[in-house]
């Protein structure tokens, strides 16, 4: 299982990128394998402001749906386009080129609250 | 929770195993749309043992199938299949199934998993001429092996001629070292192939046989999950799904395996008859998305005045054609092939169009 160091996790299978005021959030590679062949990621929240665990999307495997839920409150700034003609690039890639939103930190303490790496490892191998 | 006796070898082979229809089954070994297009394209093999296997026989065997199914079972010849269903008195459908002609008196009746228990009792229930009628369910595996090159792979398991087989017939053959085994050239895929009946005992040494004959052809193992959105891409309907017991067979465009003719007096026929005649106020239709989303089971089907005007019974992104397709019960007079339609896909109503089966054409 692949569960990169210096990423925050949340137990929702969601991982975060901190740069800085800004955040990258995607699906880790335990959630990709658990859904299966990602066929359509659906984002109509850029520009919105979300309350941590609010949903900013949906993400569709061939036979399911699930929501996608910000790991910490802030500003949708940007949905990776990239994914609208290549969602498998989620099942390929989901810690790169799968990123799924840039988002803007309301609170950055909040991350605090986050798993780490080995907090998240111990949740998904438990 | 029971288990096929290919039960080990699914978890050696890698497969994710749920629960469906009270059988612990592979719902996917690699990867649901390699799976797909395997078969689609090569070939692959499904452990489908949880069908359920009915005997019918003696002299009476004729009249009893002929009353609980609504296909024209004296339009069968020995070796010949027929998909048909039990009609469940009410309109309904108690269950899909296929019925194999042996001889006239000795039928071979298969039904879905998850209705063994209730079509059993709705064939007991019915057997008032007392036909010798036995459930070999439990004892009785089954694999599909489908595709382009199914038949081809498998001819070197066997002496007996199959590749040149019609479709929707059967024969008993020795295969793989393994006497007594039914083939027919069946199958719940689009994409041709067969369906091999066996004992028990003999599904490990006949499972292994088949991925090695099929091994340069390209031949994997395929979950349930490829076998649903492979039946959607053709149209197929899945009892539970498109069919159930309050869809009639007409409704549900199984009217081509309703047959009107003489002497078919099946259960529901007078009912299915004038149903025929004057018309359904909805029909299973087949849509399309125009607009970028993904139908599924239970979503809300609308007109362009917002009006409510069915429900979606499946749906999913085709594989092949890498849109969103499904199936619908639609009120009439939105049935017409070409009508633009809104599927509610979560808060928003997306285009969609009714459309001719298959979506997939091969």
């Amino acid at each position: 299982m692949n569960i990169p160091a210096g990423l925050k996790y949340t137990k929702d299978h969601e991982w975060i990128r901190v740069e800085g005021n800004e955040a990258f959030v995607g699906i880790t590679d335990f959630a990709q394998k658990e859904l299966g062949d990602i066929v359509f990621i659906e984002v109509d929240t850029v520009d919105e402001e979300l309350d941590a665990e609010e949903t900013f999307g949906t993400i569709e495997a061939v036979k399911t749906v699930s929501d996608l839920f910000m790991p910490v409150s802030g500003t949708v700034l940007e949905f990776n386009e990239s994914l609208e003609d290549a969602p498998e690039t989620v099942n390929k890639d989901p810690y790169g080129k799968g990123w799924i939103v840039k988002i803007k930190l309301s609170d950055p303490a909040q991350l605090d609250r986050l798993l780490d790496t080995d907090a998240y490892k111990a949740l998904v191998e438990a | 929770m029971k288990q096929t006796a290919l039960n080990r070898m699914h978890h050696e082979m890698g497969g994710k195993m749920v629960e469906f229809a009270g059988f612990e089954m592979p719902v996917q070994f690699e990867g649901i749309n390699i799976e797909h297009e395997t078969v689609r394209n090569a070939l692959g093999v499904f452990d489908v043992s949880h069908m359920g296997e009915f005997w019918v026989e003696g002299p009476k065997a004729f009249e009893l199938v002929q009353r609980i199914t609504s296909n024209d079972v004296a339009s069968l010849y020995d070796g010949k299949v027929q998909y048909s269903c039990f009609p469940n008195g009410e309109g309904g459908i108690v269950d899909d199934l296929l019925v194999y002609r042996f001889n006239a008196e000795k039928y071979l009746l298969v039904v879905n998993a998850a209705n063994i228990d209730k079509d059993w009792n709705w064939v007991v229930k019915h057997n008032i001429h007392n036909a010798q009628i036995s459930n070999a369910s439990d004892s009785t595996s089954q694999l599909a092996i489908q595709g382009p090159k199914a038949l081809e792979a498998m001819q070197s398991l066997t002496t007996t001629p199959i590749t040149n087989m019609k479709y929707y017939t059967f024969k008993i053959v020795e295969f793989a070292g393994v006497k007594d085994v039914l083939l027919s050239t069946t199958g719940y895929t689009g994409s041709g192939g067969c369906e091999i009946y066996f004992k028990n005992e003999d599904a490990e040494k006949i499972y292994q046989a088949v991925l090695q004959a099929g091994a340069d052809f390209g031949i994997k193992p395929i979950g349930l999950a490829a076998r649903d959105t492979l039946r959607l891409e053709m149209g197929f309907c899945l009892y539970g799904n498109d069919i159930n017991d309050s869809t009639s067979p007409i409704e549900a465009g199984l009217g081509w395996i309703t047959k009107f003719t003489d002497g078919n007096d099946f259960i529901d026929r007078p009912f299915l008859e004038k149903q025929k005649a004057e018309g359904t106020s909805r029909q299973l239709k087949a849509f399309e998305m125009i607009d970028k989303g993904i139908p599924r089971q239970h979503y809300e089907v609308f007109n362009e005045n917002d009006e409510v005007i069915g429900e979606v019974t499946s749906g999913t992104m085709s594989p092949m054609l890498k849109k969103g397709i499904g199936m619908a019960y639609i009120n009439k007079p939105f049935t017409n092939l070409g009508t633009q339609i809104f599927i509610k896909v979560r808060d928003k109503k997306l285009a969609a169009e009714i459309v001719k089966l298959p979506f997939y054409k091969g």
